[in-house]
């Protein structure tokens, strides 16, 4: 046992890169040159601001994927609680200082970009969640002392984040690691009894939305009640789906956004715009996309060795699932409006940082799969 | 072992649970999927609408106007390409230097300048503001020269209504102007047609035959952002011009018309006595539709309303005169068909008549001796006529006047302003004015005077229909889309029945008990102009191509004091207000006859000497334009 983590530690940067899933890495890839090229679209077919900065994000921080995979799973193990620990006090010091816009404080100006730590903590809980859960007995898992321990680690980034407020990414925070609490072997009734208290406390927890919050929510159920006010996102959203059709309009072609009917089509609603211009095929096939990048996370998780790396993969690959869920479910008007990027499409720096660093992390524990971590 | 069999149960609850999430998973994705094909495959069509309903933006442009043309089909109102100026103001750098250059360029006032200021503030940057409707064209090119210089400039070419004869036909046309907000919504199809720019009929057939001449917009497809501004043209759809209309006038008699009542207030009509066409309807002075298109100044309005004249009243339709002595004809013809008199009745002129202590005065203060009928026509006796009215009675007269459509539109519903004038009976002025009938007022209105009042086209009418031999017609100035010839006509109309467009039956138009008396009365007409001593034999014509009948008159405008008729003024020396109006009825030729006419010079003195030389010039002109009307009717006929 001894030899064989000695003999992992000596693996060559040669063997390394060997070891890189390259299918995960071509589809990751694939999928930012889409997002450049849907970008440019975005920008009327010129190469502006959002164009330029999205391509040298993803410059900057394809490298600092492969850099991240090439630290052994055990060391990122080794410093799960610690990253946690420092995106929950960049959570507390944004709640500060943090930079405010359009009525929510969620950034912090790092000179060169602006960093949402809620993006950050996106991954930040899987892998805390994952070390726990890697470390725990499976007898102690439902004992009411692991319970208080994982629900206060989902709730303490949760309350900081619904106070900037951000009701998406508080969301997804809360999904991701209710996810590891599943998959780490959380018994199922208590799943079902706390679905079933949300559902019963639901129309308690609307009643301490915010106004707008509440307005999103009445729009989802009929986007016709104020369609040029709050309904006009996602009825736009909808005619410029419906509209592309079978194969799209075309590369630069999608009127709806050509003209500026779509709002936010940098950022949340970029699918509305993929799919206007590259049609049911195109969107199928970025699902497939999608599908085949979530598909090599699980099987990485599959082979690893470690649990924390399993869990870790498993719990990732539901997160990058989730996260493309609400997103198109958002924009084709089966939920209500919720501030949720689309992974590596979206335009927006830490988004896509944290994903990079996911997807690092998962590269780490297929190079060291056969690693075990006591 | 103990660690390592926990761990491996471990990974057998997260491989077990993952299994589940995956099938989870792959649900979630298909249901994506699912509502990815409703909405791109299933709804494509619904969502393809409604986003060409976002992006597309149409545009409607001022419809082309009809064309009105005359009888021999010239324009008389067409359409001219003008010159338009328009200012985009987002194109525009400095729009405070750009106002500059164009005052300077344009000459513009200060009060056009404030205008467009509040017009830039008004519209959206990208809708053009129209500086100047019709630039002249040294204008134009004075712009183009400058254009570098005018960033955010466009001159425009578009479509303007244009009257080629100018005031000839304002009394008939009318003219077009811009819709006032009340015209917009009276008629739906302005109301749906309707651009800025757009002009109306204000007046005249231009009004009446509105929805006929408007045409259809021509639309032009814009793509358009968000916010309404337009990206790019997609599609110009031609618009249809209006119908075109026909007239049964004679632009070359219209024309004589109105050089004729040159620098006078008064009217002409001329009819066809068969078909009823109106040949020409000129109402003097007229005023130039052409000044109104383009928003007319405030010093030529005030010309047009303070011109003592009255141009702007058209009075061939809403001027209401006393027929004076014009009426003689049908008071004769009305006792003749009642057989209060004969040919042979005469009565005893001694200058005046006295009726209860009232004197009648005949315009001759000798008097005319014993007079019979067709003397006291020729010499326009009024005692004779007041002797006539007594026996007649003014209900029965006033049966034969309306018959021959006095107190009666004349056009019907085709223009506003006509008037209905009135013919007095014992009945009316009992409702009217409460009173009893005075036997006095019955010898007045024999000689045309009183209550009763006509108008021109009214007499014209009337005269016609004496002419045709005593056939009821229905006046028109549309030519029919299957108009009859004058031949048809008037077989139809001699064989006592009439085909009536309208209510396509043939109707008995006879407006007589015995034809005999027409010809009576036509022959006392004929000696009037045309036997020595007849009111207007100076103004006969002897060629019998041209020779006609008429009846001259003079309607006091006020009543004559005693001593004024002792004076025995000029008529110079009668202020203008006062002088007596003008008028004279006649038809020709006599053999023959094919057109009535009738003519009213206000305050011009006497029908002799006023109004009866202004027929003899025309008859001339109207005759000789016979022919070439024959010939325009038979070759329609043929080419139909």
């Amino acid at each position: 046992m001894f030899q064989h983590d000695r003999l992992s530690n000596e693996i060559t940067l040669f063997q390394k890169i060997k070891n890189l899933d390259y299918i995960l890495l071509i589809s990751i890839i694939l999928l930012s040159v889409l997002s450049v090229f849907v970008m440019y679209s975005t920008d009327g077919g010129e190469i502006l601001f959002h164009t330029k900065n999205h391509f040298v994000k993803l410059v900057v921080f394809f490298p600092l994927m492969i850099f991240v995979a090439l630290f052994n799973i055990k060391f990122w193990h080794n410093f799960s609680y610690i990253i946690y620990f420092i995106v929950i006090l960049l959570l507390i010091y944004v709640s500060f200082f943090g930079l405010k816009s359009s009525g929510s404080q969620r950034w912090m100006d790092l000179y060169l970009f602006v960093l949402q730590p809620s993006e950050l903590m996106k991954v930040a809980i899987i892998m805390c969640l994952a070390k726990y859960f890697h470390r725990i007995k499976i007898e102690n898992v439902n004992s009411f002392t692991s319970i208080t321990v994982v629900l206060s680690i989902i709730i303490i980034p949760i309350i900081f984040v619904i106070s900037q407020p951000d009701l998406g990414t508080s969301i997804l925070i809360a999904l991701s690691g209710l996810i590891i609490l599943w998959l780490g072997g959380m018994k199922i009734k208590y799943f079902i009894y706390s679905f079933i208290t949300f559902l019963i406390s639901l129309p308690f927890i609307i009643s301490f939305l915010k106004p707008y919050q509440k307005l999103r929510i009445l729009t989802f159920l009929d986007p016709d009640r104020d369609p040029l006010g709050a309904g006009y996102q996602i009825i736009q959203s909808k005619i410029a789906i419906g509209s592309g059709g079978l194969n799209g309009k075309g590369f630069l072609k999608g009127t709806q956004s050509y003209l500026d009917f779509l709002p936010e089509k940098h950022t949340d609603f970029i699918f509305t715009l993929f799919s206007e211009e590259f049609g049911f095929i195109g969107s199928v096939g970025l699902l497939i996309l999608y599908s085949i990048i979530i598909f090599r996370i699980v099987r990485i998780g599959a082979i690893s060795r470690s649990n924390f790396a399993r869990l870790f993969c498993f719990g990732y690959a539901f997160a990058i699932f989730i996260y493309i869920v609400v997103n198109l479910s958002m924009v084709l008007g089966l939920l209500p409006i919720v501030g949720s990027p689309l992974p590596i499409m979206s335009y927006g720096g830490s988004s896509m940082l944290a994903t990079m660093i996911g997807f690092g992390i998962v590269l780490s524990a297929k190079i060291n799969h056969k690693q075990m971590i006591a | 072992m103990i660690k390592s069999n926990s761990g491996i149960r471990k990974t057998d609850v997260i491989n077990r649970r993952m299994f589940i999430i995956g099938a989870a998973k792959v649900v979630v994705f298909v249901g994506i999927i699912a509502r990815l094909f409703s909405l791109q495959i299933n709804e494509n069509k619904k969502y393809l609408t409604l986003s060409d309903k976002n992006r597309i933006r149409e545009w409607k442009l001022p419809p082309t106007r009809g064309n009105i043309v005359d009888y021999f089909g010239n324009v008389i109102a067409g359409n001219l390409k003008v010159y338009q100026l328009h200012i985009i103001p987002e194109q525009v750098e400095n729009f405070n230097y750009l106002l500059v250059r164009l005052k300077n360029l344009l000459n513009l006032s200060d009060k056009r300048i404030a205008r467009i200021n509040k017009l830039k503030a008004e519209l959206k940057p990208w809708d053009s503001i129209i500086v100047s409707e019709n630039l002249s064209w040294s204008q134009f090119v004075k712009i183009n020269n400058y254009l570098y210089d005018l960033v955010g400039v466009k001159p425009v070419m578009t479509i303007s209504r244009n009257y080629p004869f100018n005031d000839v036909y304002t009394h008939v046309l009318g003219y077009v102007s811009q819709p006032n907000e009340q015209e917009i919504l009276e008629n739906e199809i302005i109301q749906e047609r309707f651009v800025p720019g757009m002009k109306i009929g204000k007046l005249g057939l231009e009004k009446r035959l509105e929805n006929h001449l408007i045409g259809t917009n021509a639309i032009q497809r814009y793509e358009v952002n968000a916010y309404g501004k337009r990206i790019n043209q997609l599609e110009h759809q031609k618009g249809k011009q209006g119908s075109k209309i026909r007239l049964t006038v004679d632009t070359e008699i219209q024309k004589a018309c109105g050089e004729l009542l040159n620098e006078k207030a008064g009217s002409i009509s001329v009819m066809d006595i068969y078909t009823g066409d109106i040949i020409a309807m000129y109402s003097s002075p007229s005023y130039n539709p052409n000044l109104f298109l383009f928003g007319i100044s405030q010093d030529e309005w005030q010309l047009i309303r303070n011109n003592p004249l009255k141009p702007l009243i058209n009075k061939t339709l809403s001027g209401l005169y006393s027929p004076g002595s014009t009426i003689k004809p049908i008071v004769a013809l009305s006792a003749l068909e009642n057989k209060v008199i004969d040919t042979k009745f005469k009565v005893k002129c001694t200058g005046k008549m006295e009726l209860y202590g009232q004197t009648f005065h005949c315009w001759k203060e000798k008097g005319h001796g014993w007079v019979s009928l067709k003397n006291a026509m020729k010499q326009s006796c009024d005692t004779y006529f007041y002797e006539v009215a007594r026996l007649l009675g003014v209900d029965r007269l006033n049966i034969t006047a309306e018959k021959f459509g006095l107190g009666k539109k004349v056009l019907g519903d085709y223009f506003d302003n006509e008037k209905k004038g009135l013919f007095p009976n014992t009945k009316w002025k009992k409702n009217n004015l409460g009173k009893g009938w005075v036997l006095g007022e019955t010898l007045i209105t024999g000689i045309g005077q009183g209550y009763i009042q006509s108008t021109p086209l009214q007499l014209c009418m009337m005269t016609a229909q004496i002419a045709n031999g005593g056939y009821a017609i229905k006046p028109k100035i549309i030519v029919d889309s299957n108009p009859i010839s004058y031949e048809d006509a008037k077989q139809s109309m001699e064989s006592g029945l009439l085909f009536d467009t309208d209510s396509e039956e043939l109707l008995d138009k006879k407006l007589f008990k015995n034809q005999k008396n027409i010809k009576i009365v036509q022959e006392a007409m004929f000696s009037s102009t045309n036997e020595r001593f007849g009111t207007s034999y100076k103004s006969r014509i002897d060629d019998p191509k041209y020779q006609f009948a008429g009846k001259t008159g003079t309607a006091q405008v006020k009543r004559i004091s005693k001593r004024e008729r002792e004076l025995d003024l000029e008529l110079e020396q009668i202020p203008y207000k006062d002088r007596d109006h003008a008028l004279y009825v006649a038809y020709g030729p006599y053999i023959n006859p094919r057109y009535a006419l009738s003519i009213i010079v206000e305050h011009g003195g006497s029908g002799s000497k006023a109004a009866a030389p202004i027929a003899k010039k025309l008859f001339k002109l109207i005759i000789d334009r016979h022919d070439l009307r024959n010939k325009q009717s038979n070759f329609e006929r043929i080419t139909v």
